[in-house]
């Protein structure tokens, strides 16, 4: 009833599309949907089985499992507390640090890998100390393929979560307070469920993020199949010698992003 | 109903005017009555710092014809090409690439020879002496990728030497591998003695010895579809006269092979 009155509402107010608007806005959609429709378009369909089914793929895709879910899960660890902090805590200098922390988001991937290679690397302020106390390198490792996706995608988790917590309705935090529930029974109880769909839209977006991450892995990881080649590197290398291998990852990539997009539907587009 | 439709009629005009506009300009560049300001070589990773040097070099003595340069792997530059990359000319640092796309480009003139030496970095810290170094699994040891000619070439050579390498990484040029044992991330790295010598004071070179070493061989052709041909032909002469070859001299490069 309410939803249809609302509807009508929208068309009586916005029914005929401005002329001025179609014409970019049809170019805009087929600029953003022509790429795709060529990747299929070039799809080497007979063989792709085939194709996904080689080691050197099969290697890409495990490898880029293991490191988009384990960036994920450092993201959500430092992560989460971190958005807490941003949203719930007015500390002297909270928008710094919330600039310092979403800048891996407009920075140049490639510049975020030399960052951290010059943090962490062997030779690096943090990498120094870690080699020479634990006899721990990053760089090269799978640890160091983590690290990169995890500084890359954090931020996808840190504001999509401080805007679910800054969104939320405060006075259920308080009610469950006046019933006596204790700080830790009001965050497990009332604060992580109603702010549930924006960390799982923030984790979504991270994990895609982490997953399709490049640049920053390439630089500080280095390249190693089984060890720090990951999806999307295996397309850029592939793509050198191999266009159908290449076609055929860029397909899983494509496949899984618009999972992502699926499973975030009912948020991205509430009222379709 | 007809208000708006001569309005879109109006926009669609428009679009189509700066669509035609944006054409025009991209042809403009190319075709502009045989003297182009603009000639594309792809070029491989360790022709770098040679070949920005005859870039200035070609401009003066072309008519202020500008050189832009792709510098990657060639197998990178390879596959750019028979993509339909806007190259004029290509400079491959082997044979098989160049052979890749030999329907797209003029005949290839080898015009230059390279050595590979193992990189480490400056004052030999792990005091690696020859290629059974290489072997030491607390080594870092890092490769260019198998496709780059690099790459192919270096396991090439430990093939010869009977030596087992498990490289950190394979990067995706030579250059990379460079750079990695200059930050001092890697130990040591197989490259070309070229890039040795590009790579300043940071790192040096450990020579592997003849009958183990493989003769890298550059060729180099102006690609079919340029349409600056002549443009590409004098860069391809300048490379291949005295003063381009005592250029590549100059980074450590060796003349053709003789054979």
């Amino acid at each position: 009833m309410t939803d249809a009155r609302r509807r009508a509402s929208a068309s009586q107010r916005g029914g005929r599309a401005p002329v001025l608007f179609v014409v970019p806005a049809a170019v805009a959609v087929g600029f953003l949907a022509v790429p795709l429709a060529g990747l299929l378009g070039r799809t080497p369909w007979g063989s792709l089985a085939a194709e996904l089914a080689t080691p050197r793929v099969l290697e890409a895709l495990r490898l880029s499992l293991v490191c988009s879910l384990g960036a994920v899960a450092v993201s959500v660890a430092l992560g989460v507390p971190l958005a807490f902090l941003l949203a719930r805590v007015d500390f002297p200098g909270r928008n710094l640090v919330r600039a310092l922390t979403t800048l891996p988001m407009v920075l140049p991937p490639v510049v975020g890998g030399v960052a951290l290679l010059l943090a962490f690397g062997r030779r690096g302020v943090a990498g120094q100390w870690l080699d020479r106390a634990f006899g721990i390198t990053l760089p090269f490792t799978t640890a160091g393929a983590i690290l990169a996706e995890a500084f890359v995608a954090m931020p996808f988790l840190v504001i999509t979560c401080e805007a679910g917590l800054r969104a939320m309705d405060r006075r259920f935090e308080d009610a469950a307070a006046t019933l006596g529930a204790g700080r830790w029974t009001t965050l497990r109880r009332v604060t992580l469920p109603l702010v549930a769909p924006s960390l799982w839209a923030g984790i979504a977006l991270c994990w895609a993020r982490a997953l399709g991450e490049f640049g920053a892995t390439i630089t500080f990881a280095g390249n190693l199949p089984g060890v720090t080649q990951t999806m999307p590197l295996a397309v850029y290398l592939a793509l050198e010698t191999d266009l159908e291998a290449a076609i055929a990852l860029s397909l899983i990539l494509l496949a899984i992003s618009a999972a992502v997009l699926v499973a975030l539907r009912d948020r991205w587009f509430p009222t379709a | 109903m007809p208000r708006s439709r001569t309005r879109l009629a109006a926009v669609l005009a428009a679009v189509a005017l700066t669509l035609a506009g944006c054409g025009g300009n991209d042809s403009g560049g190319g075709s502009g009555a045989g003297s182009p300001e603009e000639i594309k070589v792809f070029a491989a990773a360790s022709l770098t710092a040679a070949f920005n040097e005859l870039g200035p070099r070609f401009t003066a003595a072309n008519g202020g014809t500008k050189v832009t340069f792709n510098f990657a792997g060639s197998q990178a530059l390879a596959t750019q090409i028979q993509q339909g990359a806007p190259a004029d000319v290509f400079a491959s640092a082997d044979t098989a690439n160049m052979d890749k796309v030999e329907d797209l480009v003029g005949d290839p003139q080898v015009f230059a020879s390279n050595l590979l030496q193992i990189v480490v970095e400056q004052g030999n810290p792990k005091a690696i002496q020859g290629l059974d170094d290489l072997a030491d699994p607390d080594l870092k040891v890092v490769l260019a990728a198998p496709d780059v000619p690099a790459g192919r070439y270096a396991a090439e050579i430990l093939g010869r030497a009977n030596v087992t390498v498990k490289p950190v990484s394979q990067e995706d040029n030579v250059k990379a591998v460079v750079t990695k044992v200059s930050l001092g991330e890697a130990d040591a790295g197989i490259v070309y003695v070229t890039d040795v010598t590009a790579g300043g004071g940071k790192v040096e070179g450990v020579d592997i010895p003849e009958d183990q070493n493989v003769v890298a061989t550059y060729p180099i052709a102006t690609v079919k579809a340029s349409n600056a041909v002549e443009q590409a032909q004098a860069f391809m002469d300048l490379v291949r006269s005295p003063e381009g070859q005592q250029v590549l001299n100059k980074y450590g490069f060796l003349p053709p092979p003789t054979s």
